[in-house]
C-alpha cells in the first residue's frame, strides 16, 4: 500500500504541473505593442504561476479538511488539542519571506528594464530654460537620444480630451501618431484635474497632474492603432475621455508630419 | 487595578427604557450599543448595495444609458463612502467590539460608555447627512477619494456635506478606539494575563492603535481641503500654487491602514469562530499576536502603493513595493495557522463555517493580487482599472463581509437566544459565494485587457464579460433575501438556542443567552484557556 507521503508528493507536483500550465497557456493579456509589453509579460506569467500555486494548494488545504475532518453523526467530543508547531510556523514564516524578497529583487529586475530606475532630471528640450522639477514618470532613454530623433511630444489633457503638441513641426494634433520602433518622449501637464494617459497595449501609465509635468517614455514595436484611456476619474465624462494612437511606418509617418507641419510665422 | 463595574451605569439603570424601544435609546449598555451598530450598519449596507446594483445595471451596457453621467459619478462616490464608512468599519469594529470585548475582558461594560453612546449616535446623522445630500445640490462626485482638483471645481454643496460627514464619521471610530484600547489594557478582570485574551482582543487593539494613529491626518487633511473648497485657499489647489500630490499622500496614510481596520478585526473574528466549529485549540496563538502587530506596524508605511501612477519619485516607488509586498508575509502566517486550526479537527460544517471558509479562499485571492500590485511595473498597467476593483473588493467583501456573515451566524444565538435556520443559511453562503465571485473574478480580466474602473461607458468588446459580472451582482443582491428572511423568521420563532448552542471556551457564551444586563449573575469567570478544546482540566461545568 501506498504512504501518505506518496499522496502528498503527487498532489503538489499536480498543483504545480497544473499551475505551470495554466500559466504558459492561458493569455489574459491584449497584444504587446511596445517594448515594455514582453517584459511586462514576463512579470506577469511569473506572478500567475506563482499566484496560482499558492491559491490552488490553499483552496485543496481547505476544501480537504472540510471534507476529511468533518464531524460524523456517530463523533462526539473535541479534535486533537494541538496548540501549535514551532517548527512549522518558522517554516512558514521563512518560505514566504523568501518568495515575496525573491518576487521583489525580480520586479526591480523587469523595472529596471523598462527603464523605471533612470534619473528623471529629464531636460526637455522646450523647457531647457526652465528649472522646474519633474517628480515622476517612466523614463527609457537619455536626453541625447530623445535630441536626435527628433520624437518628443508635449501632452496637454483637459476636461475631457487629449491634445498632443508637435513642438518640431509647430502643430497640434488629436491623435498621437508615433512611428514603429523609434523611442518616444513625452511630457505630460493637466490644465484643469488629474488625467492619466493609459495605452494597455503598451503596459504603460501615467498620472497627468495640474501644476506638475510628468514624464513618459516608450517604444511601441507593432504598427497599428490603439486606444489612450484617461484612467484617473476626471469629471462625468471620465469613460469617454479617449483618443488614439497610431504607430505606423516611418515613411507614413513622415507623411504624415509633413502635411500638418506649420511655418514658424504662423503663430 | 480594574474595575469591573461601573457605578454611574446602575444608577441610570432605572432611566433606560426597556424592551426593543431601548435600541433607539440613548443607551450605555454595551451590548445594546452593539447591536446599534450592526442593525444600523445593515441598513446602510442595504443602501450601498442598492447603489452597487444600480452601477452594475449602468455596466450591463457599454453606453451610459442608465443615469445621467454625474449622477453616476455621485452614486459611485457615495457607494464607496457608505460601504466603507457606515457599513464595514462601524460593524466590524463597532459591532462587534462593543458587543464581545467586555466579555472577552471580563468587564460588565466598556471603559468610557457615555462616549460609546455618543461614538454610536454620531453615525445616524452623518449617515443620513450623507444621502440626503443627493437631493441638495447633487452628492459628491469626485470618488471615495476625493482627490482634488476633481474635489474643488465639482458642485461644492455635495463634496461638503461629505466632507463633514466623513469628519463625523472618523470622529466616531476615534472615540470607539480610545475606548477599546482603554477597555482591554485596564479594564480586564484580575488574574487575566495579556496572553490569556481572546485572539479578536489582539485584532481590536491593533485596528484601534491603527484607527488612533491614522484617522486624525485623514481629518486634518479634509479640513483643508474644506477650507480650499470654502475659503479658496491654495493648500491642494494647483491654479493657487498648491499641491495636488501631498494631498494623496496625506489621504492614503489614513486610507490604506484602514484597508487594515477593516480586515484585522475580521481576522480576529474569523479565530475565534473556527476553533468553536472544529473542536480544536486556535493553531499557533503566539504566532497570531505578532502577526497582528507586525501587520501594524507595516500598515503604516504602505501608503505611496496607491500613487504608483502618479507624482512618486522611483526610490519612492521602490521602497513601497518592498514594504508592501513583505505584509503578505505575518498575513499569510495567520492563513497557514487558520488551515492548521481545521487540520485535524472535528469540523461542523455549518453556515459559519462555510462563511468562515469562503473568507479564507477568496482572501487568498484577493491577497496574491495584493502582492502583484505591490510591484510597482505589475501596478503601472492595471493602477485605477477594473483589476483593482476586482482585488479590493475580494478582500472587503470575499473578506471582511464574509466574516460578518459567518459572525452574526455564530452570535445571533448569543444576542438572542434562538438559533437560525441552518437550512436557509447554507442557501445564503452558496448564492453569496457564487454570486461574488461570478461577479468580481471576470473584472480582473477587464482591468488588465484595458477597462478603467470610475466609467459610465466602456468598449463594447468588454460587454459581454461586464454582463457576467452584473449577473453576479444579481445574485449578491438576492442573496440577502434569505438572510433577511432568515433572522425575522428566527427572531420570532427560532428554535430555543440555550446559553451555549455550540459548547464552545469563550467567555462570553459562560452566561445566559441573550445576557443579563451586568454581563453575568456573580463575578465573570476568569478563562485562562479561551482555546482549550480537546483538554479534558478545561471541560467547562
Amino acid at each position: 500500500m501506498l504512504n501518505k507521503n506518496f499522496y502528498l508528493i503527487l498532489i503538489i507536483s499536480l498543483v504545480f504541473a497544473i499551475s505551470f500550465w495554466i500559466g504558459f497557456n492561458v493569455n489574459l493579456l491584449p497584444a504587446e505593442a511596445s517594448i515594455n509589453a514582453p517584459i511586462y509579460d514576463e512579470l506577469f506569467k511569473i506572478l500567475f504561476i506563482i499566484g496560482l500555486i499558492i491559491f490552488i494548494g490553499m483552496t485543496i488545504a481547505v476544501v480537504y479538511s472540510l471534507f476529511k475532518f468533518r464531524k460524523r453523526n456517530d463523533q462526539i467530543g473535541d479534535g486533537i488539542a494541538l496548540e501549535g508547531n514551532l517548527s512549522l510556523e518558522i517554516v512558514w514564516t521563512i518560505i514566504p519571506s523568501i518568495i515575496v524578497l525573491l518576487i521583489g529583487l525580480y520586479s526591480y529586475n523587469i523595472y529596471d528594464r523598462m527603464g523605471g530606475m533612470k534619473e528623471l532630471n529629464h531636460n526637455h528640450e522646450m523647457m531647457s530654460s526652465n528649472t522646474e522639477k519633474i517628480w515622476a514618470g517612466i523614463s527609457q532613454t537619455s536626453d541625447n537620444e530623445i535630441a536626435i530623433n527628433n520624437l518628443s511630444i508635449e501632452v496637454s489633457a483637459m476636461q475631457f480630451a487629449f491634445l498632443f503638441n508637435y513642438p518640431k513641426g509647430n502643430f497640434i494634433s488629436g491623435e498621437l501618431h508615433v512611428p514603429v520602433d523609434q523611442k518616444v518622449s513625452m511630457k505630460m501637464e493637466s490644465k484643469d484635474v488629474i488625467h492619466a494617459f493609459w495605452v494597455p497595449e503598451f503596459r504603460i501609465k501615467q498620472d497627468i497632474i495640474p501644476g506638475q509635468p510628468t514624464i513618459l517614455n516608450f517604444t511601441p514595436t507593432k504598427v497599428g492603432k490603439y486606444p489612450i484611456i484617461c484612467a484617473e476619474l476626471c469629471g462625468p465624462y471620465h469613460g469617454g475621455m479617449r483618443a488614439s494612437i497610431i504607430v505606423e511606418e516611418e515613411s507614413d509617418y513622415n507623411e504624415w508630419f509633413n502635411k500638418n507641419k506649420k511655418p514658424e510665422v504662423n503663430l | 487595578m480594574t474595575i469591573s463595574l461601573d457605578p454611574q451605569k446602575t444608577n441610570n439603570e432605572s432611566l433606560q427604557p426597556k424592551g426593543w424601544l431601548r435600541y433607539f435609546s440613548f443607551s450605555l449598555d454595551h451590548k445594546v450599543i452593539g447591536i446599534q451598530y450592526l442593525v444600523c450598519g445593515f441598513l446602510f449596507y442595504l443602501i450601498g448595495g442598492t447603489l452597487a446594483s444600480a452601477i452594475r445595471i449602468e455596466l450591463a451596457s457599454p453606453m451610459s444609458d442608465f443615469m445621467p453621467r454625474d449622477v453616476y459619478n455621485q452614486v459611485l462616490t457615495l457607494h464607496g463612502t457608505i460601504m466603507i464608512f457606515l457599513w464595514i468599519v462601524p460593524v466590524v469594529n463597532g459591532a462587534f467590539g462593543n458587543y464581545l470585548i467586555p466579555f472577552y475582558v471580563g468587564a460588565r461594560d466598556m471603559a468610557f460608555p457615555r462616549l460609546n453612546a455618543v461614538a454610536f449616535w454620531l453615525i445616524p446623522p452623518s449617515g443620513l447627512m450623507l444621502v440626503a445630500s443627493y437631493f441638495v445640490e447633487g452628492a459628491a462626485q469626485a470618488g471615495w477619494t476625493a482627490y482634488p482638483p476633481l474635489s474643488i471645481t465639482t458642485p461644492q454643496s455635495g463634496q461638503i456635506i461629505w466632507i463633514l460627514s466623513v469628519l463625523l464619521l472618523g470622529g466616531s471610530s476615534i472615540f470607539g478606539g480610545i475606548n477599546f484600547i482603554a477597555t482591554i489594557i485596564k479594564l480586564r478582570r484580575p488574574g487575566l494575563k495579556l496572553m490569556q485574551l481572546p485572539m479578536y482582543c489582539w485584532a481590536m487593539l491593533g485596528t484601534s492603535l491603527l484607527v488612533v494613529l491614522s484617522t486624525p491626518v485623514l481629518a486634518g487633511t479634509l479640513i483643508l481641503l474644506s477650507f480650499d473648497i470654502i475659503a479658496h485657499t491654495g493648500f491642494f489647489n494647483p491654479v493657487l500654487g498648491g499641491n495636488v500630490v501631498v494631498y494623496q499622500h496625506l489621504f492614503w496614510f489614513y486610507s490604506h491602514p484602514a484597508v487594515y481596520i477593516m480586515v484585522l478585526p475580521a481576522f480576529g473574528l474569523v479565530s475565534e469562530i473556527l476553533p468553536v466549529h472544529a473542536r480544536k485549540p486556535l493553531f499557533g496563538y503566539t504566532t497570531m499576536v505578532f502577526s497582528i502587530m507586525g501587520i501594524v506596524v507595516l500598515g503604516l508605511v504602505v501608503w505611496a502603493h496607491h500613487m504608483f501612477t502618479s507624482g512618486t519619485p522611483p526610490w519612492m516607488r521602490l521602497f513601497f513595493t518592498i514594504a508592501t509586498a513583505f505584509i503578505a508575509v505575518p498575513t499569510g502566517i495567520k492563513f497557514f495557522n487558520w488551515v492548521a486550526t481545521l487540520w485535524g479537527g472535528k469540523i461542523s460544517i455549518n453556515s459559519a463555517m462555510l462563511f468562515s471558509c469562503g473568507f479564507i479562499i477568496n482572501f487568498v485571492f484577493g491577497g496574491i493580487t495584493g502582492v502583484a500590485l505591490a510591484q510597482v511595473p505589475f501596478d503601472i498597467h492595471v493602477h485605477d482599472t477594473y483589476f483593482v476593483v476586482a482585488h479590493f473588493h475580494y478582500i472587503v467583501y470575499g473578506g471582511t463581509v464574509f466574516i460578518i456573515f459567518s459572525s452574526i451566524y455564530h452570535w445571533f444565538p448569543k444576542v438572542t437566544g434562538k438559533m437560525l435556520n441552518e437550512k436557509l443559511g447554507i442557501l445564503h453562503f452558496i448564492i453569496t459565494f457564487i454570486g461574488f465571485n461570478l461577479c468580481f473574478a471576470p473584472q480582473h480580466w477587464l482591468g488588465l485587457n484595458g477597462m478603467p474602473r470610475r466609467v459610465a461607458e466602456y468598449d463594447p468588446q468588454f460587454q459581454f464579460v461586464n454582463q457576467i459580472s452584473s449577473l453576479g451582482a444579481l445574485l449578491m443582491a438576492i442573496s440577502t433575501i434569505p438572510f433577511l428572511i432568515n433572522v425575522f423568521l428566527s427572531v420570532r420563532n427560532g428554535k430555543n438556542a440555550g446559553d451555549n448552542p455550540w459548547n464552545a471556551l469563550t467567555p462570553e457564551w459562560l452566561t445566559s443567552s441573550p445576557p443579563p444586563v451586568e454581563n453575568w449573575e456573580g463575578e465573570a469567570p476568569l478563562v485562562e484557556e479561551p482555546y482549550g478544546y480537546g483538554k479534558e482540566i478545561s471541560e467547562q461545568k
